[in-house]
Order: C-alpha cells, then sequence, then structure tokens
C-alpha cells in the first residue's frame, strides 16, 4: 500500500466527525420541525429583537475585547521577542500556560476576585474576564512572527537612515501584520461564541450569542438553534477570509 | 531604565493572568465554604479531597473519574489516528494534501459551540445513543488536528532517506517503519499525545452537548452544574490548585524539551 | 580491476514523475569493479538513475538487469546493493555502532561475528574507537565515513554514492576523493557514483556518464570525454572552453573566429556548420611570425594560483579565453596559435528552431501553446499541419514576460565568443533556441516574440 494511502482513515473520519456535522447545521437550519425545508429558521433570528439585541451585544464586546487585547498584548509580545529585554524563552511559556487551564474555573475564580473587591459585575467586568481569558491568544502569534522575524530587516532599515522608532513602524509593524492577525481571528469569534463564563462574569446580565445557541439547543429547539449556529459559521468564514486563516497561529502553539 | 519598564510592563501582565489561579490556590488551604473568606490555615479541604469525604463526594470523584478516562481514552486514539494520518499527509501532494490539510484545520478554527452543537446534531442524526462513546467520539475530532500538527514537523525533519536507507541495509518496510520511523516521530508522538490530553481536559462546551442524557458529568459540566446551584464545592480548589500544577509540569517539560530541541539543530 | 563482465544493464528504461519526463531510454551497462560516475547538472536524472538501480523507483518502461537478470520485482531490501545517501541518513536515534550493525542485525547475523565486522569496517574508514558516539555530535566527514561503512559492513557487490561528498568543504572533499578511491581498490566492488561535480568525476571515476534533461549525453573514460566531447553541453559542462561556431570546409579544414585552421577532424561533409570546442590551455602564444595563425588584444589578466587567465580580443572581434604560465599585459597585442589535435570539431544538433504547428487562418499560426502572426501563406489553409523555422538570431526576448506572446525561462547558457547561445523553456515545457548579443543569466524569466516575416513556414506531410 502507497504511504499516502495512510491517511485515508483519517479522512473518512473527518468526513463523518466534522464535514457531516457542519453539512447537518445548513440541513437543520433550513429545515421546520417536521422535516420540511423552510426559510422561517433564518427569518425568524432577524424579526427576534432578542437575538439580534444580544448578537449586537456579543459583536460589540468582541470588537472591544479585540482591541483591548491588540493595545495589551502587542508590546507584551513585542518585549518578549526582544532578545535584549527579555533572555528567557521560559517567560513566554509562562505566558501561555493559562491558556491550557480550565476557563470556567479560571473565570469562576476571576469573579470571586472581583466580589472578595466589592467589584460589582457587569460589562466592565465582562471586559475585564474575558481580556484576561483572551490575551495570551493575542500574545503568542504576534510573538511567533516577530521572534521568526529576519533581524537583518530592521537593521536594513537603520542602515538606510531611520531612526528606531520609524523602523518600529515603517518595518516591524507591518512585518507583523500576519501574526497581529491570527490573534484577532483566535479572540474575536471564541468571544463572540461564548456561553458560560459571560454569566458567570456579570451574574446572568449580560448574555453573548453563545448562550442563545446553547439555551435553544437544550431546549430542544433544535432548528432555530442551528440555524443561529449557522449565522455564526457564515461570520467565522467572512472573518477568516479577511485575515487569512489562524492556520499558523494554531501551528505556532505547538 | 527601557529594559526596566518592559519587565516591569510583562510582570504586571503576568499577575494579573496569575492572579485567580494564586487566588484559588490560596484559598485551596482554608477551609471557608466561599472563596475569598479566610478561616485560617488548614489542609482539610486536600484530606477530604483523597479520603473522600466531603458533600456529594461520589459525583465530584465520578466526575474526575470520568474526566480522566475520556482524556486518556481519546488521546490515545487521537495519537494513533493522527500519527497514522501525518505520515499519509506528508507523503501525498497536490490537491489532496491541500484539501487534507484545510479539513483538519477545521476542528481547531470552529469555534467550541459550534464544535459542540454540529457534533449534537449529528448523533441526533444518526440515532447514536449519547454517553461515554459520543463525548470520547467528539474529543477525538477536536484533539487529532493537535497530533496532526504535532507529528508533521517531525516528518519533515526527517532525512527522508533514512527510511530508504533500512531499506536498503535490509529491512522490510515494517521493520522500517518500527526500527526507523517510529523512533524519530516518538517526540512528536508524545506531544501530539500531551495536547490531546490536555484539551480534553479542559474542554466544557463539546462535552456539555455531545454528553446526552444520562447523567454523565466531566469536571468542567460538574463545575458549571455547581456554579449554576450558586457556589462551588470547596474541594473543587485543591483540585484545580493540583490539575494546574500537573499542566505547567508537563507543558513546561513540552516547551523546555523542544527549545533545547531547536538550541541544539 | 574492471572485467568485461557485465554488472548492471539498464535497457530502454524511462522514469516520469507526472507529466515531467525524467528518464528518456536510457542504456547503459556498468561492469564488473568499475567505478562508475554518473555526472550531470541538477534535474539531469542522475539520482534518479541511481534509485532506480538501489530500487527505490520502478521504471516505467525498459528494464534493469543485475547479471542477466531482470530485477525489477525484487524489493530495495533484497537488492544486494547498499547505498551511500546523500546527507548521510544516518538514524539519528542510534549510537554509531547500532547504525552500522543495523543491516547485521537484520538478517540475524551472531552478535561476535557482528562486532568482528563493525570494529573491521570501523578500522576500514579510519573511525576506531568511534562506536559508542551519538551521531549528531560527529562531523560532517565523520558521518560520511560512518554511512560508508554502514553500506561496506553489509559486503554488498555494489555500492551507490549519492553525492556522498556534497555536504563537506573542498579540503575534506578533497581528501575523502582520494579515500574513496583507495576504498574502490582495496575491495574490488563495482561503485556507481552520483555527481554534479565534474572535477570529482574526472578523479575518481573508471567511466563517466554524462546526463542533461534526462538522456545520456556522453559515456566515456575521464580523458576520453574531457578531451572528445561529443557536443556543446558536455564541453562547457565537463572544464573550461571556448565554445564556437565554426564551419567545416572539408576534412581536416575548419574555420572559426574568422580564421581556418588545420585539425584532425573529418566525416563533416563540406561547408557544413558545426561546434568548435578549444580548450582555454590549448591556445598558445608564440613570438614567431611563421606560427602565428591570428592575433588578438588581451583585456584582462587574472592569476589562477598555478596558471594566468587571461581573456583577449581577437583581431576578428571574437572574445576568448587562454591559460598560460606566463602572464601577458593587459592591452599588449599578442600572436597566438591552435594545434590541429587540440580542434574538437562537434556536430551541431541543430541549425535553427523548428517547431510543428498549425494554421489558424491565412496570416496566423498555432505552435508552442500560442498564435503568432505571419506573412499571409499562399496555399495554405486554416487546419493545415505545418512546419515553422525560426533562426536562432530572429527570437526576440522581452524583459517582461507578460510582454511576449510565450513566457519562457532562461534555462542555460553558452558564451560563443561574439554572442550568447541560450536555451528557453517555454512554461509548457517546450524548448527554444535564442543567439543574443543581450547578457542574460540563468533563471531570468522572459517573454518571447516572433516578428511575423520571421517565421518560414512549409506545409507537413502527415507521415
Amino acid at each position: 500500500m502507497k504511504r499516502s494511502h495512510w491517511s485515508i482513515p483519517y479522512a473518512i473520519f473527518l468526513g463523518v466527525f466534522v464535514v457531516l456535522p457542519l453539512l447537518l447545521i445548513l440541513v437543520y437550519a433550513l429545515q421546520d420541525g417536521s422535516g420540511h425545508f423552510t426559510l422561517a429558521n433564518i427569518t425568524r433570528f432577524f424579526s427576534d429583537s432578542d437575538a439580534l439585541g444580544t448578537f449586537a451585544v456579543s459583536i460589540e464586546v468582541a470588537i472591544e475585547n479585540t482591541l483591548i487585547c491588540i493595545l495589551l498584548g502587542y508590546p507584551a509580545a513585542w518585549i518578549l521577542a526582544n532578545k535584549e529585554l527579555n533572555r528567557s524563552a521560559v517567560t513566554i511559556v509562562l505566558f501561555i500556560l493559562p491558556m491550557w487551564i480550565n476557563a470556567l474555573m479560571r473565570t469562576l475564580a476571576t469573579a470571586e476576585l472581583f466580589g472578595m473587591f466589592g467589584i460589582p459585575l457587569g460589562k466592565g467586568t465582562l471586559l475585564f474576564g474575558m481580556v484576561y481569558d483572551y490575551l495570551p491568544f493575542m500574545i503568542y502569534p504576534i510573538y511567533n512572527v516577530l521572534n521568526k522575524m529576519d533581524k537583518s530587516y530592521a537593521e536594513a532599515a537603520q542602515d538606510l537612515g531611520a531612526t528606531p522608532w520609524k523602523v518600529f513602524w515603517k518595518v516591524t509593524v507591518p512585518l507583523s501584520m500576519p501574526g497581529v492577525a491570527s490573534g484577532v481571528l483566535m479572540v474575536f469569534m471564541p468571544t463572540v461564541s461564548t456561553f458560560a463564563i459571560s454569566e458567570f462574569l456579570t451574574n446572568n446580565k449580560i448574555k453573548l450569542f453563545g448562550t442563545i445557541i446553547q439555551e435553544n439547543i437544550n431546549s430542544s429547539m433544535w432548528n432555530y438553534g442551528a440555524a443561529l449556529a449557522l449565522i455564526m459559521l457564515v461570520i467565522i468564514g467572512i472573518s477568516t477570509m479577511f485575515t487569512g486563516g489562524r492556520k499558523e497561529a494554531e501551528e505556532a502553539l505547538i | 531604565m527601557k529594559k526596566f519598564l518592559a519587565q516591569c510592563y510583562i510582570w504586571i501582565l503576568m499577575v494579573l493572568l496569575y492572579a485567580p489561579l494564586v487566588f484559588i490556590a490560596v484559598f485551596s488551604f482554608t477551609e471557608g465554604k466561599v472563596m475569598g473568606r479566610w478561616n485560617g490555615f488548614s489542609t482539610r479541604l486536600y484530606q477530604n479531597l483523597f479520603t473522600g469525604q466531603m458533600q456529594g463526594s461520589s459525583s465530584l470523584i465520578a466526575a474526575v473519574e470520568n474526566t480522566l478516562l475520556i482524556a486518556l481514552v481519546s488521546a490515545a486514539v487521537s495519537m494513533l489516528l493522527g500519527t497514522i494520518a501525518a505520515i499519509g499527509l506528508h507523503n501525498m501532494s497536490g490537491r489532496g494534501r491541500r484539501a487534507l490539510t484545510f479539513l483538519n484545520n477545521i476542528p481547531m478554527i470552529n469555534p467550541d459551540v459550534i464544535t459542540g452543537v454540529s457534533l449534537f446534531l449529528l448523533f441526533i442524526f444518526l440515532h447514536f445513543t449519547q454517553g461515554y462513546l459520543s463525548v470520547i467520539l467528539s474529543h477525538i475530532s477536536f484533539g487529532t488536528p493537535y497530533v496532526v500538527l504535532s507529528v508533521l514537523p517531525k516528518l519533515r525533519q526527517m532525512n527522508p532517506n533514512t527510511y530508504e536507507a533500512a531499506l536498503d541495509l535490509g529491512a522490510t518496510p515494517s521493520q522500517a517503519l518500527w526500527k526507523v520511523l517510529i523512533p524519530q516521530l516518538r517526540p512528536g508522538m508524545i506531544s501530539g499525545f500531551i495536547l490531546a490530553f490536555t484539551m480534553s481536559l479542559d474542554d466544557f462546551a463539546v462535552t456539555f452537548f455531545t454528553r446526552g442524557t444520562i447523567g454523565l458529568e466531566t469536571l468542567s459540566t460538574y463545575i458549571y452544574a455547581d456554579a449554576r446551584k450558586g457556589g462551588l464545592t470547596p474541594e473543587l480548589r485543591p483540585l484545580m490548585t493540583l490539575i494546574f500544577l500537573i499542566i505547567l509540569v508537563l507543558l513546561l517539560f513540552i516547551n523546555v524539551r523542544q527549545a533545547k530541541m531547536q538550541k541544539s539543530e | 580491476m574492471a572485467s568485461d563482465e557485465h554488472i548492471i544493464d539498464l535497457k530502454g528504461v524511462s522514469k516520469s514523475f507526472g507529466d515531467k519526463k525524467i528518464l528518456d531510454n536510457i542504456n547503459l551497462y556498468i561492469r564488473k569493479g568499475e567505478f562508475v560516475t554518473l555526472l550531470g547538472p541538477s534535474g539531469c536524472g542522475k539520482t534518479t538513475t541511481l534509485r532506480l538501480i538501489a530500487g527505490f523507483l520502478a521504471p516505467d518502461e525498459g528494464e534493469i538487469l543485475l547479471d542477466g537478470k531482470d530485477i525489477s520485482g525484487i524489493p530495495p531490501y533484497k537488492r544486494p546493493f547498499n547505498t551511500v545517501f546523500q546527507r548521510y541518513a544516518l538514524f539519528p536515534h542510534l549510537d554509531v555502532y547500532d547504525n552500522i550493525a543495523f543491516g547485521l542485525k537484520l538478517r540475524k547475523v551472531p552478535s561476535e561475528e557482528i562486532d568482528q565486522r563493525v570494529r573491521k569496517v570501523l578500522k576500514l574508514v579510519s573511525m576506531t574507537d568511534y562506536e559508542e558516539r551519538d551521531v549528531d555530535s560527529l562531523s560532517g566527514g565523520q558521518q560520511q565515513r560512518v554511512a560508508i561503512a554502514r553500506a561496506l559492513v553489509n559486503q554488498p557487490e555494489i555500492l551507490l554514492l549519492d553525492e556522498p561528498l556534497a555536504a563537506l568543504d573542498l579540503k575534506l572533499r578533497k581528501d575523502m576523493q582520494i579515500e574513496l578511491k583507495e576504498m574502490h581498490r582495496e575491495l574490488g566492488i563495482t561503485f556507481i557514483y552520483v555527481t554534479h561535480d565534474q572535477e570529482e568525476a574526472l578523479t575518481l571515476s573508471d567511466t563517466i556518464v554524462v546526463m542533461d534533461e534526462g538522456r545520456i549525453q556522453q559515456i566515456g573514460t575521464p580523458t576520453e570525454v574531457y578531451n572528445e566531447p561529443v557536443n556543446s553541453f558536455v564541453a562547457d559542462f565537463i572544464g573550461e572552453s571556448n565554445i564556437l561556431n565554426g564551419t567545416m570546409i572539408r576534412d581536416r579544414r575548419v574555420s572559426f573566429i574568422g580564421h581556418e585552421f588545420d585539425c584532425v577532424d573529418e566525416g563533416f561533409g563540406e561547408n557544413n556548420p558545426v561546434d568548435v570546442v578549444v580548450r582555454p590551455e590549448d591556445i598558445y602564444f608564440t613570438k614567431k611570425e611563421e606560427k602565428t595563425q591570428f592575433t588578438a588584444t588581451v583585456r584582462s589578466c587574472t592569476f589562477k594560483g598555478v596558471h594566468y587567465e587571461m581573456y583577449v580580443d581577437t583581431d576578428t572581434g571574437y572574445e576568448l579565453m587562454i591559460q598560460d604560465y606566463d602572464a601577458y599585459p593587459v592591452d599588449s597585442v599578442v600572436r597566438l596559435y591552435i594545434d590541429p589535435d587540440d580542434i574538437q570539431v562537434m556536430r551541431k544538433e541543430r541549425t535553427c528552431n523548428t517547431f510543428e504547428g498549425e494554421m489558424a487562418d491565412e496570416t496566423h499560426v498555432e505552435m508552442l501553446g500560442g498564435t503568432f502572426e505571419c506573412l499571409p501563406q499562399a496555399g495554405l489553409k486554416a487546419g493545415d499541419k505545418v512546419r515553422v523555422e525560426v533562426a536562432f538570431d530572429k527570437v526576440d526576448l522581452l524583459d517582461h514576460q507578460e510582454e511576449g506572446e510565450l513566457a519562457g525561462e532562461v534555462h542555460f547558457l553558452l558564451y560563443k565568443g561574439d554572442h550568447y547561445h541560450l536555451t528557453i523553456l517555454t512554461e509548457d515545457g517546450d524548448h527554444l533556441w535564442v543567439d543574443t548579443d543581450d547578457i542574460w543569466d540563468k533563471g531570468d524569466l522572459v517573454g518571447i516574440n516572433f516578428a511575423p516575416e520571421d517565421l518560414k513556414i512549409s506545409k507537413r506531410n502527415e507521415a
């Protein structure tokens, strides 16, 4: 047997457990409860003020979260990738470690911390908690691009008369944009689709889009739930196209 | 001066990132029912955890067992499936390779909720009874891509001639596989296993949607249910502290080893 | 030394990867005990040939014989050959001893015998006492020795070597060449050696097989391929040379660089265009007027260690390279002559570009995957199969690929004394040949155009 055929079992597995499920979202989204084709689930979303409101809030929170993560994460990634400022490779490992700890537990602990300091739960705490949860996902891809960047670009710019500040803005920042794009993808979509976390961080005051998908599925409104999931998939598709895929970032995580 | 400011910035972020984890760890050494109230130092919660003397202990212990069982089985299967797939993928070219790489990335691009919902619909569609098996299959589906991505670089680094060299020296293809190929892929397979294992431990959303109604609880779903009821079981604090330490050691181990290997190259 | 008995025969062997033909009808025999080198630039098919012999690839057509028996069905692990791989391919998870013992252990050789044989072969490659070293801790040269030992310990009938010295630096490479030659003499087995380094091939081999574009260009001893190259590719690839357009006036009389010379070649007909090769060390300086065949002005003179390398412009406007032990000052006028023995005349492979095409309409012809304007062709209608000839110097090369009707890449170039002769590979994989005064480099992307009046179209007879 040819060695390239070794991927056949996995290809079949992916077909059943990745492709078919995604197709089923489409199928269920376009069906009513008795299995007939309908667009009602989709149109329902656009007339459901509750869902639309949640959607708007989710996008807003996600944009804010993404921006804050870039503002906080870019300098951190830059410092970590700078050999003069940071000699230890372990620091970056410490930064990404929290990513691997149960997000629910971390979120609950954060909520308790707010409680201990008497900070009322709401939009502010939600954003804080989200930034806290997703900051490592922004830092790491940027760090990776910066770390692998050929130093001679910066040296060449300096040689041609650029000040360190100009080097940063004209060379380093443009060349690190793929890392920022990966970071955006890894922060933005998961924020929109979060469920459970937003409830705990706001004491159920603010729901995000993931929560209403979950509520519909859990109350057996599969078709409407699937329609909402389909809308998310479309947004994922669009943002993936804009940011050029998060593959590199995921690969970089390993 | 610049260096000092940079260091300060890094340390402030680090403190913020670790504050909740440290918070949990600190309050695992006191008996208070809620976090944030210090009732004096005590290792009672640890004792309770290990002796099983606590409120609702059986369900927490069952949840831990389920979590470990699911993580071990799914990570082992992922490692096997992913390694074989990576060898196949490495030897593919053109459109097939691009298509499979794309498919392999989907589980990583999809947010948990989408993965969870889509798999939920799959099991409904197939009339597949949801329980351990559906959860394990789901975990394999998001764990395997990480194994593939850990093994592929090892295949790429490997001198492609070593396999042929083994054949040249008289090894049959299967001898060459076991004596030459697998030993060189092993570090990637182990990294992939650990990643798949950690992803499984950490998962909440996918398990939540695919566990069915047989009352299967993993640590995540247990915590979720606990928190919704209001008030976390205090013994979760020492448990989380321990899990955090284990993951810390595992991941430091992988990363330090990787950094060393990169340096030696 | 080599006997007359063939150990390997390749008969009509062809191999393609996808659409690309890597080997085209290779016929070759290798004698027992011979040191044969497959020599050619990268992509010429030499490594593919070696891998076919080793059994890692199977030929699409033709057969490979070992001692007269077809071995196509035999997998590599059952063939009595061992290979020294490019970049060594030592097993990184095994130490030196286990690397070398790998093949013997698989064949369940008793461990005392393994011990003995490993020690013996380590001594042969001067690596005694390295048994326990990690292979990653060895230098390139040491890894090379272990790779050779690992192959030789199995006592193969043929040792296959795939550019084994390519990764080593120059000094070490020279030393290893001598050692390999010694080993070959000592062991008496057949060596098949692949390299792109012509000097290495000349130093090591009993027989050199020069390959290019999947075809064998010439087979011969080192002196044969150096002194009597059969075509301009071989002449250019092996050693330094002046390759010039010439005309065979009659037997033993040839004209090139605007002068006539006596030579020793016969059988090229009369007034036929030929290629002429003169090695730079074969052009002599003289003071005597009666010996002088032509004069030239020295343009540059560079010291190269043993000799000086000079470029001169002849009185007829050609540039020649000359190597001599004496230096002549720049701008001085010198008298030169060439011995008849040192003039190598070669048949021209082609004298103009010939394409097969089809008329699109009266003033357009389709060929090479494009449509080209031509002058109105009387007696030809759309759909007629035609042959199109274009002179080498009538092909227009453009700086930008998109400006041309065709796009291509400079694939090979030859300086012919007063102009360059380029081989262009089009995007569709067709070759065309161009004479130009402009300077191009290998790998340059070019656009290609023809002027309508330069297409000579004739009807092609369907056979």
